[in-house]
């Protein structure tokens, strides 16, 4: 994993190698000053050197200025690394993300990709400037500490030696017991999360079914759940410190112990001796920094994993095309095939052919999950066609390059989303050098206007995130003048009236025919009114064309088709 | 009401941004959270207790390396090292006992704590109005349970026991080091000094850019999440390059002012720590002249300079801690902000209850299925269920301001089919919001059976009407336990009934597992009319008297639509069924139709009175009808 991210900290190794001599250097530093004070109290105070003292003492003082130095540079260096590391790693991540096909999107999920950009991403950059800053001391400190004692004296440095390894075993031993804990503990963490979530998204359901206590319960078992683990994930944490605490003062004990005979004999003085002190504290408390960073860092290797999940998902529709331009907005389907699941047996669409002229109006009909949205989604290459071509103005849809491509095909998608912003900003989407009229007019078109001229600021009304400020017919409409705005060959509304009134929807398309005469408008509808003066219907079937005409033709031949023109418009005949 | 529907991206950091504010009514926060904690006083007591003689024997213990190097190091006395030694292993023995017993005690504390927090909040959650949820994002509240529990929970686990043992320490240190040597703590005194200083001017920068990266941090989270929810509409309108400049602009952004909080943040502790280190420097060299001019012992200077160590530890750790201890002051606050809120008013005696008739048509209650529903007032009366539901002026808005029904009227026979028809924000899915009293009503008076509907128990309300909404909602589970949600002890065979009834049989029969397919995401993987065949199902299987579909046919083809519609007449039989509709298609076949504009009923009537009168429903009944 560190291999695959690794080419992520371009642009910051410097301050990574920078910041990494610099902490190693303040844990040199900081070990070297115990070793001045013994000189300053084994020699200078027995020989009554009042010069001395002072000289040691300030070399003391300059030693502690620079290891401040280091320190802070330190600090400032694995920030700038730590954050460089993160925007790098993020913007990778979004780099990547837009070259998604939909089925790739699909396939993570927009939640999960959400919390792999943020969340993941601030775990991995606080995690590397957390190394900087004490994972690189915790090495350092120990090797340092180890020379220093042995050149202190070399008998005593035995009890250090021992010491060391029960260490060492101890904090791994604790690592391997409590990590799996916590991986349960972030599964239980996220369980709860998902009763919250899934509870107040459904809280209208929640309260129409009083299901309230049924709720509560729910919420109550995997509260309970997670109360248990954490009880015993943490109260496993906390034996580590007690321990840890032992095993110094042992030492300690043992140092003194040993230490005494050397002193009586001369070998050492009682200053050196407390040296040892300093050094076995200090090197205690960098290993419990390392014992608390390996929390954290089971914790990075999961966000970790994720990332590198996105980064190595290979976007499955490639921009392989040129520079060419769409001539024309006639649309061809030779025998195409599609499955979403490459390993799925059955088809989604099956034999498709389909011929449409340029600027012909298309309406496309058929029940829940016959791949109607599918079928258009190929126009503009949101997929990729299993087998067979789909061609827009003549030439395969893969000869043009995917922006030219998508300019030349609009589409309205069946869930579609505006962006926090006004109006204008999200109509600009469409056409960015648009000028008032024509935003009006695309407005206009699209029934938007009489709206927006009520709405107080007009264009410039702010929609709030995710258009929550307009209805969802409102909504429809913008995303339709959005789409008009592009000027395309090819204008694919995919069930994008549904929340729009009867007679808003003729107007719309009234406003089609006489603004948009060389577009050819591909029109996929629950409702028979919205296609019927069509001059191709299309109806679907199970991923398969059942039946195609205008309606004349289709009402004649086709027994879905007057079905489901029948369910709907009895009343109208009886009356109309 | 298509303008109260907020659904809204809710990723995990939909929250307030930053989590340092200071709190607002600190007193009283801290005496809720108390109130919590306070449920363990005993406990609390025993941590006391240990962390008193726990910080006792640290600072005992390094007192202790007096006597042993002035008494047996230095004159060699091996006996008495032996015994000291074995006084201090014992008196460090106890340390670490009693701080694994503390750390011990406060996890249990902690988890005791949060756990109730979290239970009361989201017990809490599921008693507020629905216009509370209108009113706040679910991130907004998402975050209430991740963020701000979890820094409650950090500060019980640690932050409070080291708060106390820091300072505890502190004094004890300070007490030794006085005793030891007065004059040199003038040295000490000199260095916390400046410790302080620093502590207080990085401190007071370092939060300015800390509030700095939590905007930027907010800003750049917010945007993550709208583009890639929309990363469908980016790609298809070639937005990709617009999109990635603002993402990289962001992300630049919240990089700089990211790099400046952490680096600030990060400097603190060596700072600190090196500040300490002059002050050992210092001390050593005062100690050491002291000792040549005054005599001052060789084991008072070493003992001193091991505490010289150790004093200017809790200052960083007490100094980081404030912080944590702010942070969950100011949590707690916003998760008993919620807890505060009053829960939905819920003053109704009149419950449901079953019914089975006697003889001569007498009423008496019965349990378990039976003849039918019955109202049992207060004092006892059994009222028959028939679904009769009357408005009489009722005004109603969300909010003060905004008036959104005006003074309606209206009244639903038992077993009628009432269909109401208006274009998107004429009110239709209000009224049926206030019949289940979602919200409060501002004037007038809405009946059920004769009943007021406020006299009635919200859960008795609620469980005897069914409702089918606009968008579905479906939990992570089993297809069986979604439709089960109607009714919790429903059988198989019951489950299955229902999702034949509503025509959703066929397609979970397609699905790899049948009834027992897991659904997660919303049901995410179902299409949008599968999940509402579903939510009919759902509906079905709790049988309620009377039913209301709010849209729920929208995504559903006509066709399909049709194939349920026997399942739904059977459904809709001998029940009073409101219907919300855009399809006049489907409410034709209503006894009354109302058509709504603005929030008034302009006309009512059934389907060919409403031709016959020639308004509004007329025309738009002919605008379809024209284009045929």
């Amino acid at each position: 994993m560190i291999r695959k991210l690794w080419p992520y900290t371009r642009g910051c190794r410097r301050w990574i190698a920078l910041g990494v001599i610099c902490s190693g250097s303040e844990a040199v530093f900081e070990l070297l000053l115990p070793l001045v004070m013994a000189d300053i109290v084994g020699t200078g105070i027995p020989a009554g050197d009042t010069n001395y003292i002072l000289t040691r003492g300030c070399l003391m003082v300059v030693m502690a200025l620079v290891s401040m130095a280091l320190g802070v540079s330190a600090a400032f260096l694995s920030s700038q690394a730590g954050q460089g590391f993160g925007a790098n790693l993020r913007q990778a991540q979004y780099d990547r993300v837009q070259a998604y096909s939909f089925r790739n999107i699909e396939k993570f999920s927009t939640a999960s990709l959400v919390t792999r950009l943020t969340n993941d991403c601030n775990m991995m950059q606080m995690t590397l400037m957390m190394s900087m800053r004490l994972l690189v001391r915790a090495p350092v400190m120990l090797v340092s500490a180890l020379v220093l004692a042995v050149s202190i004296s070399l008998k005593l440095s035995r009890v250090f030696l021992a010491a060391l390894p029960l260490l060492l075993v101890m904090i791994l031993l604790v690592i391997r017991r409590v990590s799996p804990l916590f991986s349960v503990f972030q599964e239980r963490t996220d369980g709860v999360n998902l009763v919250v979530q899934e509870n107040l998204s459904a809280v209208r359901v929640v309260k129409s079914f009083v299901r309230e206590d049924y709720e509560e319960k729910k919420f109550q078992e995997r509260n309970d759940a997670l109360r248990q683990i954490s009880e015993k994930a943490f109260g496993f944490v906390v034996i580590n410190m007690p321990l840890m605490m032992l095993i110094t003062y042992g030492t300690i004990i043992a140092v003194m112990w040993y230490g005494t005979p050397l002193v009586q004999a001369g070998e050492l003085d009682v200053a050196l001796l407390s040296t040892f002190f300093t050094y076995i504290t200090q090197v205690l408390m960098s290993l419990m920094m390392v014992s608390m960073m390996m929390m954290m860092l089971t914790r990075s290797v999961a966000c970790g994993k994720r990332i590198v999940e996105v980064l190595e998902e290979e976007p499955d529709i490639r921009d392989t095309g040129s520079g060419l331009q769409v001539r024309d907005g006639s649309v061809d389907f030779d025998h195409v095939f599609f499955k979403y699941n490459p390993e799925a047996g059955a088809w989604n669409l099956q034999d498709i052919d389909l011929h449409i002229p340029s600027g012909a109006t298309v309406g496309v009909l058929g029940a829940t999950g016959s791949a109607k949205s599918t079928l258009v989604q190929l126009i503009p290459r949101l997929y990729e066609a299993s087998e067979g071509t789909v061609r827009v103005g003549g030439r395969p849809v893969g000869d043009y390059s995917l922006e030219n491509l998508r300019n030349a095909c609009a589409m309205v998608l069946q869930k579609n989303t505006l962006f926090s912003g006004t109006i204008r900003e999200n109509l600009l989407w469409g056409d960015e050098n648009a000028s008032d009229q024509e935003l009006e007019a695309a407005c206009e078109a699209a029934c938007a206007m009489e709206f927006i001229r009520r709405m107080p600021a007009g264009l410039d009304t702010d929609l709030g995130q995710g258009g929550v400020n307009v209805s969802g017919g409102q909504k429809q409409r913008l995303c339709i003048a959005r789409a008009i705005l592009k000027k395309p060959r090819v204008l694919i509304l995919d069930d994008s009236t549904s929340a729009v009134d009867t007679a808003t929807d003729a107007k719309i398309r009234a406003a089609f025919r006489s603004q948009l005469p060389d577009t050819t408008k591909i029109i996929i509808a629950q409702r028979v009114v919205s296609i019927m003066d069509a001059d191709l219907i299309v109806v679907m079937d199970d991923g398969r064309i059942a039946e195609t005409g205008t309606h004349r033709e289709l009402m004649e031949k086709s027994e879905i088709y007057r079905d489901v023109y029948q369910s709907q418009q009895e009343g109208a005949e009886i009356h109309g | 009401m298509a303008e109260m529907k907020r659904g809204g991206p809710h990723g995990p950091h939909g929250g307030p941004r930053g989590g340092f504010q200071k709190p607002k009514n600190m007193g009283k926060t801290v005496s809720t959270l108390l109130r919590y904690v306070g449920r363990s006083k005993w406990l609390l007591g025993v941590v006391a207790v240990c962390l008193v003689l726990n910080v006792g024997c640290t600072v005992g213990g390094s007192y202790l390396l007096k006597p042993l190097i002035n008494e047996c190091i230095v004159p060699g006395d091996y006996p008495r090292l032996a015994q000291m030694l074995a006084l201090l292993a014992g008196v460090y023995t106890c340390a670490a006992l009693l701080s694994f017993t503390y750390a011990r005690i406060m996890v249990h504390v902690s988890q005791r704590t949060t756990h109730a927090i979290r239970r009361d909040l989201f017990a809490r959650m599921q008693r507020l109005p629905l216009s509370y949820f209108d009113a706040h994002t679910h991130g907004e509240l998402m975050s209430r349970y991740t963020n701000d529990v979890e820094t409650i929970t950090e500060i019980l686990n640690n932050g409070l026991v080291s708060l106390c043992s820091g300072a505890l320490t502190f004094l004890g240190v300070v007490g030794v080091m006085l005793y030891l040597s007065p004059l040199l703590f003038l040295v000490t005194v000199f260095s916390l000094g400046l410790m302080l200083a620093v502590v207080m001017t990085v401190g007071k920068r370092s939060r300015r850019y800390f509030m700095a990266q939590q905007r930027d941090l907010g800003e750049i989270n917010g945007y993550i999440e709208e583009m890639i929810e929309g990363q469908k509409v980016v790609k298809v309108f070639n937005h990709e390059k617009k999109a990635r400049e603002g993402f990289t602009r962001r992300n630049e952004a919240y990089r700089r002012s990211a790099v400046s909080a952490q680096s600030f943040a990060g400097a603190m502790m060596p700072a600190m720590g090196n500040i300490s280190h002059i002050n050992y420097a210092l001390t050593c060299c005062v100690g050491a002249l002291l000792s040549i001019a005054m005599g001052l012992d060789l084991g008072s200077l070493v003992v001193y300079l091991q505490y010289t160590r150790q004093v200017s530890q809790p200052i960083g750790q007490m100094s980081q801690q404030v912080n944590n201890l702010l942070a969950a002051i100011a949590g707690a606050e916003r998760v008993f902000e919620v807890m505060e809120t009053a829960p939905e008013p819920d003053q109704g005696q009149t419950t449901l209850v079953h019914v089975s008739r006697g003889p001569g048509g007498e009423l008496t209650e019965a349990s378990g299925r039976s003849d039918g529903w019955a109202w049992k007032r207060p004092d006892g009366e059994l009222v028959p269920l028939a679904g009769d539901v009357r408005f009489q002026d009722v005004v109603f808005g969300y909010t003060p301001e905004k008036t959104i029904l005006n003074g309606i009227s209206l009244y639903a026979k038992p077993g009628q089919k009432i269909a109401f028809v208006g274009s998107t924000g004429a009110g239709k899915t209000t009224i049926t919001n206030l019949i289940n009293r979602f919200y409060e009503i501002g004037g007038g008076l809405i009946t059920y059976d004769g009943i007021n509907v406020r006299d009635i128990s919200k859960e008795s309300l609620r469980r005897s009407l069914g409702v089918v909404l606009q968008d579905t909602h479906l939990f992570t589970g089993t297809i069986a336990d979604n439709i089960r949600y109607g009714k919790l002890d429903a059988t198989d065979q019951e489950v299955e009934a229902a999702a034949r009834l509503a025509n959703a049989d066929v397609f979970i029969r397609h699905l790899p597992e049948g009834y027992n397919t897991w659904i997660t995401d919303d049901g995410g993987s179902l299409s949008q009319g599968e999940r509402q065949l579903l939510a009919i199902a759902r509906a079905a299987v709790a049988d309620p008297p009377v039913l209301i579909l709010d849209e729920a046919t929208s995504s559903i083809d006509t066709r399909t639509e049709k194939l349920i519609e026997a399942g739904m007449d059977h459904l809709m039989a001998d029940r009073t069924v409101f219907v919300i509709a855009h399809r006049l298609s489907t409410v034709r076949n209503a006894k009354a139709i109302m058509v709504l504009e603005q929030g008034e009923i302009i006309e009512r009537g059934d389907h060919d009175d409403l031709i016959a009168q020639g308004g509004k429903y007329y025309q738009l009944y002919t605008g379809q009808a024209e284009l045929s």
